[in-house]
């Protein structure tokens, strides 16, 4: 199985029954640098797919969460040279893993090499906030040898064409934005926003995943049905934060409220 | 574009394309600079705004509306001034731009009240900016008032401390000033901050970027709106000194007054051209803010650029004395005029710019802002290297808002006069 072909398996296989399948993001190194392989193992064990943050000192889609726990990370000398050494050492983990960062680590790594790395660390895809699809043709071609992912994002206001055209080049999932804004804010689902999910997977080949301000059991209740998977970001980085169990966490937004 | 090095066949395609005014391509780019490397949530908005620009800069109606305040507001053109004492100190024909001139006291007007009437036109309800100085703050803060529009501006809580007049001046002015504690509480932080704001709402909300620097189409507006300077310099110094000049300089942060400078002579081959970069305390990574100088390309802001990073693609600190040329990137099309060899790009130091200042207040009676100084400091430097030349300045701003640092960096050593 191709590393992208794992992403969606694990998505597909993690939404039973109209459950949606959780996608959980961590900063990579934070809060404590030498429990990352702590961390994400026990990031791992509570859901379906994990995406690796990348710390990036100018994190401009980013809410004041991961903003804070980026500029920690790389306080505490994070790079993604450490990630991906520290990932190709630790065992490999049920959960297919993605990272998640902004394009000048990426591009100052160099693309042939980040893809041979990411194979050899376990890496299946990746996820970049500010590349979008129109600039993205020379690391697609990096990656794509190797059956790596790229992950497109789309948004309520992405106009048909375009959200067509994004769909279709999506790999892995389609990272379906829940509102314009940045990461971790908590609002309400919108009365419109199953109808804009519902067009979202009526073009999607790979399974939608909605993202952006998910932090309670009842926002996932909502989407039942409607996405494949969820994206929990700030919300988890926070329960790291404050020492709590992100298992646990994890498991509270998969149980039934009834 | 992960190729850095660009070889002489290359090279010579670029400055043909170039001269033949080819750039920014269908992509926005200058060659293989700039792009458009933003947030899907952004990607709408500069498309609309894409859409703006082509439909509305080059309307009459709109034209003739900018002009009328720029000739009647701004105060437009701006003198161009003979400097006969640093002519004859120099050994050469000296001749200054006077953005200093301008309404709010740099070239920085030229482009606000160009984006806050386009704004108008496109419907936005508010306007938010970002500033490093306080100039482009102020510059849209006085832009929006005079056309009714709430304005927004992100400011960096270092830059805020700085700058405080320009603060009050903002907040005068009717402007809503946003203190920035994210990042390095700079300019860099201001952007990424007004660049959030506008996520959260791109369809009501105008981003009046203050540089030529982000993603397309913002390096071309700019341009086209500062552009003004460069023309009307040429016409000056050609009906003032009968000759085009030999050298035309500018000092480069994000780039915009060179830009506007150095486009409208762009096709003069007998010109030469030349960017004066921040140089700080030197060369080291930190110590200056000078990524054409001591960078490497890298995407920041929307656009690929010349950038000061780390060896992790990490985006450098920088440092100035001058907070408008404290930024670690650098607006697209210098990368290209560099990289084709139309421009060339050299750093002058704090020191140098301070001197700069002083030797400027003392032969011309103009107190030039810190970041224009690092322009007369690398004219001072090629003019020894090529007596009696004729050298166009270009003087982008007034330094009454620098008298703070002037204070303490200047006259506290008082060289001059009784000690």
């Amino acid at each position: 199985m191709l590393p992208r072909e794992r992403i969606v398996a694990a998505i597909r296989a993690g939404a039973r029954g109209g459950e949606p399948a959780l996608v959980a993001f961590l900063t990579a190194g934070y809060p404590q640098r030498a429990q990352f392989r702590e961390h994400l193992a026990a990031v791992a064990a509570g859901a379906d797919v994990v995406e690796i943050g990348v710390p990036f000192t100018d994190p401009m889609a980013d809410g004041m969460t991961i903003q804070r726990s980026s500029q920690e990370a790389l306080r505490q000398g994070v790079t993604l040279q450490w990630i991906l050494d520290e990932l190709t050492a630790m065992p490999r983990l049920r959960a297919p893993l993605l990272l998640m960062s902004y394009l000048n680590p990426l591009l100052s790594y160099g693309y042939e090499r980040l893809a041979a790395a990411s194979i050899a660390a376990g890496v299946c895809g990746f996820i970049i906030p500010d590349l979008p699809l129109d600039e993205s043709v020379a690391l697609g071609a990096a990656l794509d040898p190797h059956g790596l992912a790229l992950v497109q994002m789309v948004t309520p206001v992405t106009p048909a064409a375009r959200l067509a055209r994004l769909c279709e080049a999506s790999q892995g999932f389609v990272y379906a934005v829940t509102m314009t804004g940045t990461t971790g804010h908590n609002v309400a689902t919108p009365a419109g926003m199953l109808e804009y999910l519902a067009r979202v997977r009526a073009v999607a080949k790979v399974p939608v995943c909605a993202g952006f301000g998910i932090r309670s059991r009842e926002q996932v209740e909502r989407l039942r049905g409607a996405v494949d998977g969820c994206v929990v970001g700030s919300a988890l980085v926070e329960v790291l934060e404050r020492g709590e169990s992100p298992q646990a966490w994890l498991a509270a937004l998969r149980s039934s409220a009834v | 574009m992960n190729d850095n090095t660009i070889d002489t066949k290359g090279r010579e395609r670029l400055l043909a394309r170039l001269l033949a005014g080819e750039f920014p391509d269908q992509q926005g780019r200058y060659g293989p600079f700039g792009g458009r490397y933003v947030p899907e949530t952004l990607v709408s908005a500069h498309e609309r705004l894409e859409a703006g620009v082509a439909r509305w800069l080059a309307d009459a109606d709109f034209q003739r509306e900018l002009q009328q305040e720029l000739s009647t507001w701004v105060g437009r053109p701006t003198a161009l001034s003979h400097a006969p004492r640093l002519s004859q100190r120099w050994g050469a024909d000296v001749w200054l731009k006077r953005e200093d001139l301008a309404h709010t006291g740099a070239h920085k007007i030229n482009n606000a009240l160009g984006q806050a009437l386009l704004a108008r036109r496109l419907g936005a309800r508010r306007i938010v900016a970002e500033t490093g100085a306080g100039q482009h703050g102020v510059a849209s803060a006085a832009a929006c008032a005079r056309l009714g529009l709430p304005c927004t501006v992100y400011m960096g809580a270092v830059d805020m401390e700085r700058q405080a007049p320009n603060v009050g001046r903002m907040r005068l002015l009717g402007a809503t000033v946003v203190s920035v504690t994210g990042g390095d509480q700079t300019l860099r932080a201001a952007i990424d901050e007004a660049m959030r704001d506008w996520v959260a709402d791109p369809e009501g909300t105008y981003y009046l970027l203050g540089s030529a620097v982000g993603a397309h189409p913002y390096p071309y507006l700019v341009r086209e709106l500062q552009s003004v300077i460069g023309r009307e310099a040429r016409t000056q110094i050609r009906a003032q000194s009968g000759a085009l000049p030999d050298l035309v300089i500018a000092c480069v942060g994000g780039g915009s007054n060179a830009i506007g400078l150095f486009h409208p002579f762009v096709n003069d081959q007998s010109v030469a051209i030349l960017g004066i970069e921040a140089g700080g305390r030197g060369a080291g990574l930190g110590d200056n803010a000078a990524p054409l100088s001591f960078g490497r390309p890298g995407v920041l802001h929307g656009s690929y650029s010349m950038l000061l990073q780390d060896g992790d693609g990490q985006i450098q600190e920088t440092h100035s004395v001058s907070a408008g040329l404290d930024y670690p990137g650098v607006g697209p099309e210098h990368a290209l005029l560099q990289a084709c060899g139309r421009v060339s790009y050299e750093a002058a130091s704090d020191a140098d710019a301070l001197a700069a200042v002083r030797e400027c207040c003392e032969c011309e009676g103009i107190l030039p802002a810190i970041e224009s100084a690092h322009a007369l400091a690398g004219a001072r430097r090629w003019a020894r290297s090529h007596p009696g030349k004729r050298i166009l300045i270009g003087l982008s701003g007034r330094g009454d808002k620098d008298m703070l640092t002037l204070t303490q960096m200047l006259l506290a050593k008082a060289p001059t006069g009784a000690a």
